[in-house]
């Protein structure tokens, strides 16, 4: 019982949309898409759900062949980025639409929408218009007539984009045990987030420009990126990459800078290479590198730190709250423990740092 | 400062009311004149002025005092402007909502060309459209009579329909469609259960307009009939005679603008509500 996609192709005026995208999804699953704007899972979530249509490829939910199928036959169930709903029905009635289209008793119908309108917290509500409800409601109505459906699959086309920070946080933690629940259900989750990824996906999918680059659980993707834009993609900020050489002794990275070999990297063969590091990694103080702020910034509790350094530009992540002058100089101690490698001349992960365990 | 400009901007108000009321004021008093109020200058206040009279009124319905009977072309102009609206905003609305979510190509022609095409129906002036439409009314039979001012009528309407609904529909999220259509709805369920629903305001203002245009039709009305059929405008104009009974004009006048009067507080209504503006976010 799964969902499959084997070898979906679009491109439009030449500009490539989806390149050879194959993936299983099972009932019960949880798979979170991550990927940058334009990174194709959109596309990817309009051709499963039959709203665009695609050059090539097979998609197969339960052995039924979807390639044919209009989206109105399809049993799938979508919510968008932006809030939407049906303007001119109230609460009530936007999460019986879809159950009064497949002419459902009366009193199952009842039933079923409070039942869900209670699980998304909009119990109450029932005779309100979605113009009268803020933002994060009216998701929630976007949510609730999706899982009213009870659908063989669920998309979830970045949901809590438009949300403010707080309201996604709150909504991020609720979604992850409604979704939970959903164990008949193959969901699908988009997301340019990695801290959202993290937390709500069984399974992740990376892409990039229209390919999926990696798949694996959060754990595997994130502790053993297949590749430097994989780095790139699920970390937040983005992994820093710089340029260097590995010799028998040690690791010189561009500009001279010397660092003790580690262990994990003694196996590898003596030669260039991009090394990566996280940005929340890095670490202030030590003598083996200064670094010149070029712009500070504050997230929640944390600050970004953008350095430029005789090794390239660097973002350094640190705890609390702190103010920098631009311009000031700041040292920088790079742990070499933490130290990814990467081809020199192409993409691929060649050694990754221990997993620590800790998630930032 | 604030005083001031509510204060001029009552005077601005109440000048152009004076200025768009007095000419009504004029007919109603006037209708309500024999010939001798007519000539006796501009007098206002009945019993007092001049003697009031219903003899212009009751010309307009069968008398025998000089006057045409104008129940008939009220009621001819009636259910021309009302079917050919009707038809116009039906047709108007599933061009639009093709218009505005489908992308079609004929050789050099897209969507932006179809849009275009309809609204020039409105750019070349009527007198253009009399001599072809004369020859393809007398070809199919249909001079002089409802059917053909309909058909007419429908082509003059359904520019204004098309451009209304498609700007229209073009401010509804297409997304709402999607969204029917993976709740289950074909394209056509979804626009009859999702879209025209919420574009009721947009009907509205379509149909104001397709009203209001149709009913004050005189060119068309004029060339295309002869005796079977003739439509208020032209009924009015032919009271006009070697003496001109300004009390019946007066009274014609009156009761042709009562519907489009009808049509302006209806919508006033809708708009005062807020159910026009923003209906749609």
């Amino acid at each position: 019982m799964s969902l499959q996609l084997r070898d979906l192709n679009l491109s439009v005026n030449g500009v490539t949309h989806l390149a050879n995208i194959n993936a299983d999804f099972e009932r019960g699953s949880l798979t979170a898409v991550i990927g940058r704007t334009l990174a194709g899972k959109t596309t990817l979530m309009r051709g499963i759900a039959g709203l665009q249509s695609l050059d090539r490829g097979a998609i197969q939910l339960d052995q039924q062949d979807y390639g044919r199928l209009p989206a109105w036959k399809r049993d799938i169930a979508m919510v968008y980025q932006q809030f939407i709903n049906y303007p001119h029905l109230d609460v009530f009635e936007n999460v019986a639409f879809p159950l009064r289209r497949k002419k459902l008793a009366e009193d199952v119908i009842g039933q079923r929408v409070r039942s869900v309108l209670d699980k998304v917290g909009l119990g109450g509500f029932e005779k309100r218009r979605p113009s009268q409800l803020s933002g994060g409601q009216q998701q929630r109505v976007a949510l609730a007539r999706s899982l009213a459906r009870e659908s063989g699959v669920l998309l979830l086309d970045e949901p809590l984009v438009n949300l403010d920070y707080k309201l996604r946080e709150q909504m991020r933690s609720e979604l992850r045990s409604l979704l939970a629940q959903q164990n008949q259900t193959i969901v699908i989750y988009n997301t340019t987030e990695p801290v959202e990824a993290m937390l709500l996906g069984d399974t992740v999918v990376v892409m990039h420009e229209g390919r999926i680059l990696q798949v694996g659980t959060p754990a595997h993707v994130f502790d053993k990126p297949a590749s430097r834009q994989v780095a790139l993609v699920v970390n937040d900020p983005p992994m820093n990459f710089i340029q260097g050489r590995k010799t028998e002794e040690a690791i010189e990275l561009a500009g001279g800078v010397q660092i003790a070999l580690p262990q994990h990297l003694k196996a590898l063969v003596p030669g260039d290479y991009w090394f990566g590091l996280r940005a929340n990694e890095l670490r202030l103080g030590g003598s083996e590198l200064q670094g010149k702020v070029t712009f500070s910034e504050v997230s929640g509790s944390e600050t970004f730190l953008y350095l430029d350094c005789v090794a390239g530009p660097l973002t350094l992540q640190v705890q609390g709250v702190h103010v920098y002058d631009i311009a000031s100089n700041v040292a920088i101690e790079i742990p070499a423990i933490r130290l990814f490698a990467f081809e020199a001349g192409g993409e691929q992960r060649l050694v990754a740092a221990p997993a620590t365990g800790a998630r930032s | 400062m604030s005083r001031l400009y509510v204060f001029l901007k009552y005077l601005a108000i109440t000048l152009w009311s004076i200025f768009v009321i007095t000419p009504f004021l004029w007919a109603l008093t006037t209708s309500f004149k024999t010939a001798n109020g007519v000539t006796g200058g501009p007098t206002y206040i009945p019993w007092l002025q001049y003697e009031p009279s219903l003899h212009g009124w009751r010309s307009l319905f069968g008398g025998n005092a000089g006057g045409i009977d104008i129940v008939k072309p009220y009621i001819d102009s009636l259910i021309v402007t009302v079917s050919a609206s009707f038809i116009s905003i039906i047709l108007g609305s599933l061009a639009a909502y093709g218009l505005s979510r489908f992308t079609y190509r004929a050789g050099f022609v897209k969507n932006a060309d179809l849009i275009f095409f309809f609204i020039s129906q409105r750019i070349m002036p009527p007198i253009v459209l009399a001599i072809p439409f004369f020859l393809m009314l007398k070809w199919l039979e249909l001079l002089d009579s409802k059917i053909g001012l309909i058909l007419v009528y429908v082509a003059l309407l359904l520019p204004i329909a098309v451009w209304i609904m498609v700007d229209f529909f073009n401010n509804i999220p297409r997304q709402i469609d999607e969204m029917a259509m993976l709740d289950g709805c074909t394209p056509i369920q979804a626009f009859i259960r999702v879209i025209l629903p919420n574009s009721v305001p947009g009907i509205i203002v379509a149909g104001m307009f397709c009203l209001i245009f149709g009913w004050n039709d005189f060119f068309f009305a004029f060339t295309l009939t002869f005796t079977d059929t003739q439509l208020l405008p032209v009924a009015v104009v032919a009271l006009n005679s070697s003496v001109t009974p300004w009390w019946s004009l007066s009274a014609s006048a009156l009761i042709s603008v009562a519907p489009l009067l009808l049509i302006a507080f209806v919508v006033e209504r809708f708009l005062s509500h807020g159910t026009l503006a923003g209906a749609i976010r």
